[in-house]
């Protein structure tokens, strides 16, 4: 895939955030725009992962979060995640991501301590998980802008449509 | 400049970019408001020419920003060098990039295309929105290296984009 200094990223991100502060003034009304900005890209991203990855369909949700652990992060943002601490039924588990490129540079000053920074990568997975029929629930549980030691994205599977074929198969 | 940079995927750009984009044009009700889209552009660019020229002299002469920017900037942002640099020596740059990466993936609604003339028109339109980003980026990088400008693009002729600089006149004394 093809490949760009991470600094060019980083810095618009972090413009773009910027930016939203300014427009929006409220971290909570941020928070939900990076989430929904990131659920548009997401949508959008599954197919260039998909067709990027060397991976075969996902037998059970542990298989998933550890693509997105390994193969997601590593094509997107050039880093693995670690999935951690899976809950008895297998459905909720937190991917942690010691490097985080989108964080270069970056401090939060104290007027933004309800800002959830990267939160656009929440949406990202909600929506290339809404495109392969998987509902999640997806937030940074550990953040290293709010003095936490590592980042940690909580992920929670909450359902999971059949696939529809847009055609019978007796026609 | 570090020996092995950081990479990230250049997808990862596109799909920021264009939802930056589309979330502004609904925010505008259907016209996207340039002026945000360049505050976001102006910010990169400053911090981008303040990185790339930490360790080196300054550079005093118009026409070396320019070159540095048709090469070193254009490399690092849009991944190759500008074309070609015309100058009317009177202070008006404009710089040709004939594969400008950031407008390839323009489409245009099929019920749109007309024949020839007009669906150029159409495209770009479409591509206008998604050059006030590039054009605020080189303006802040030239901007924060002494070149106060503006900073136009011309996609007529996709997928070539003619950027043009102008040089703001010296304040008279």
């Amino acid at each position: 895939m093809e490949t760009i200094n991470s600094e060019i990223l980083s810095l618009t991100y972090g413009s773009i955030v910027r930016q939203l502060i300014t427009d929006l003034e409220d971290m909570d009304e941020v928070n939900k725009q990076l989430d929904v900005m990131g659920y548009n890209m997401g949508i959008r991203l599954i197919d260039e992962f998909l067709a990027n990855a060397r991976i075969t369909k996902c037998g059970d949700f542990k298989e998933t979060a550890e693509n997105i652990a390994k193969v997601g992060f590593k094509m997107f943002l050039n880093t693995t995640a670690t999935v951690v601490n899976w809950n008895a039924d297998n459905t909720e588990c937190g991917l942690v991501l010691e490097d985080n490129l989108l964080i270069d540079f970056v401090e939060l000053p104290e007027a933004c301590s309800k800002l959830s920074y990267c939160q656009l990568l929440c949406g990202v997975i909600r929506g290339a998980l809404e495109m392969v029929n998987i509902s999640a629930e997806c937030s940074f549980s550990r953040d290293t802008l709010h003095g936490d030691d590592t980042n940690e994205i909580h992920l929670k599977f909450t359902s999971q449509k059949a696939e529809a074929y847009p055609y019978k198969d007796d026609d | 400049m570090p020996a092995k940079p950081r990479v990230a995927a250049e997808a990862g750009l596109d799909a920021l970019t264009a939802e930056l984009v589309r979330y502004y044009r609904a925010v505008g009700h259907g016209t996207v408001p340039a002026a945000l889209l360049e505050a976001i552009g102006q910010r990169v660019g400053r911090a981008l020419a303040e990185r790339y020229t930490r360790d080196k002299p300054r550079m005093v002469e118009h026409l070396d920003v320019i070159k540095w920017t048709c090469k070193e900037l254009w490399g690092e942002v849009f991944r190759k060098q500008v074309d070609s640099l015309r100058t009317n020596h009177r202070g008006t740059f404009v710089l040709k990039d004939n594969h400008f990466r950031w407008t390839r993936s323009i489409s245009v609604d099929p019920g749109d295309l007309g024949a020839g003339a007009a669906a150029t028109a159409a495209t770009a339109a479409a591509a206008a929105d998604h050059l006030h980003l590039p054009c605020a980026i080189i303006r802040g990088a030239l901007q924060s290296l002494g070149v106060d400008c503006a900073v136009t693009a011309d996609p007529s002729h996709l997928p070539a984009v003619d950027f043009t600089v102008v040089i703001a006149p010296p304040p008279t004394r």
